[in-house]
């Protein structure tokens, strides 16, 4: 079935926005404090991204970004069940972070040359920011192949995740990132089934309570 | 004799129009008017800077009393985009204008729009202005090697300590010459 214009900027939005809140889980606690910085930051751009594609999408269904972001019930939210893991381990954090920002480059790249103008836009404008996630994470993917236990551990969390990171994309952009994630990792990548969008994990629905508490607290609105 | 006519006009019939005539004043507000409001307000994160140096304010229109304004964010995330845009609509307001301010989510702005002035200001507020937006995106390898200059001693022994910063715009970066870590302004 053909995604709507809204479909398509929904299910970015939500990625970006569920990546962002896990990002963000990181400050404070970081391995190290240039890495808390680091995804501080990125949770920082990705929920930005996520505002101005919400805002986008809500102008065509007549409501809000912040309706959009944090009123809708846990199963009409669109993002990838890669987005929701809660993976508070290293290793696999950084493998996220590289697979995530591989497939959202090939996404973006698309989306860029999407005939609506206003998209293709935002797109362009996306990309270029995300362009210091994607060094951030090939810098710490070559530390971690430059000694044996690095790309071990490497290794064991990009086949655990790889099903899900499949999921991210759809049948016509998926041939892509097999390809790059091929070229890019000295190790053959487990056959698997995606694990698609359109289904959720547990996660989600403790993230979504979490990141609303606050805006639900309040339903008529508060005054800061 | 002409201010007694005035007078006694003034007492039949009311003030002149001329005495209402701040509201008339007001439409004639001009699109130099507005640059120079808006060349005031301070960047909300470095205010060494201001938003017309930064290069982010994209179109100015004046319609009698209505000003319109166009923006783009440095950085969509930018947390200080809610404080720029207020402080843009008051600055035309001040001048007695309707303001109508609009965000720009496009890559109508790139760093290269950063004027000499504005990098000269932010290198004197120890910021090293950011290097100019080629082709292609910018490399780990670019980003690694020493061609930044330290804008305190000018030197271009420094090296990439991280790729973030403070806010989203700048990156951190060390000098080998005087010792001292500063912010880098990305390219963008």
């Amino acid at each position: 079935m053909e995604r709507s214009r809204a479909d398509i900027l929904l299910e970015i939005a939500d990625d970006e926005l569920i990546l962002g809140w896990r990002n963000s889980e990181w400050t404070g606690i970081a391995p190290m404090l240039e890495e808390d910085v680091a995804f501080s930051s990125i949770a920082q751009n990705e929920i930005g991204h996520a505002r101005a594609l919400y805002e986008l999408a809500a102008r065509a269904l007549g409501t809000t970004a912040d309706a959009l972001a944090l009123d809708r019930r846990p199963e009409e939210y669109r993002c990838a069940p890669f987005v929701e893991l809660r993976r508070l381990e290293w290793a696999r954090t950084i493998a996220r972070h590289w697979l995530y920002e591989t497939a959202d480059q090939i996404r973006l790249e698309s989306l860029k040359d999407s005939g609506d103008r206003e998209i293709a836009a935002l797109a362009a404008k996306i990309d270029r920011e995300e362009v210091y996630h994607r060094l951030h994470a090939e810098m710490w993917i070559d530390r971690l192949l430059s000694n044996p236990e690095g790309s071990a551990k490497l290794q064991e969390a990009v086949e655990e995740l790889w099903p899900y990171a499949l999921g991210m994309l759809d049948d016509e952009l998926r041939p892509v990132l097999v390809e790059r994630v091929r070229t890019a990792l000295p190790f053959e990548l487990p056959d698997v089934e995606p694990v698609t969008r359109g289904q959720h994990t547990a996660e989600l629905g403790e993230l979504l309570q979490e990141m609303t508490a606050v805006r639900h607290s309040a339903p008529e609105g508060a005054e800061w | 004799m002409v201010t007694a006519i005035s007078a006694l006009r003034t007492w039949l019939t009311g003030p002149e129009p001329r005495q209402q005539s701040p509201r008339r004043l007001r439409s004639r507000v001009s699109a130099a008017d507005v640059w120079d409001a808006l060349a005031e307000i301070p960047d909300p994160e470095i205010p060494a800077i201001s938003l017309v140096d930064l290069g982010v304010v994209r179109k100015v229109e004046v319609e009698d009393a209505r000003v319109r304004v166009a923006f783009t964010p440095t950085f969509l995330g930018c947390p200080a985009l809610e404080t720029m845009k207020l402080q843009i609509e008051a600055a035309i307001a001040a001048l007695g204008a309707q303001p109508e301010v609009e965000v720009l989510a496009d890559d109508s702005w790139s760093t290269d729009r950063i004027t000499p002035e504005g990098r000269e200001k932010l290198r004197a507020a120890g910021f090293a202005p950011p290097a100019p937006r080629e082709a292609a995106a910018p490399t780990l390898l670019q980003l690694q090697s020493a061609v930044f200059r330290c804008p305190y001693c000018g030197s271009r022994e420094t090296k990439l300590e991280n790729l973030f910063g403070p806010t989203p715009c700048r990156s951190l970066r060390y000098c080998e010459s005087c010792r001292q870590p500063f912010e880098q302004f990305k390219t963008i």
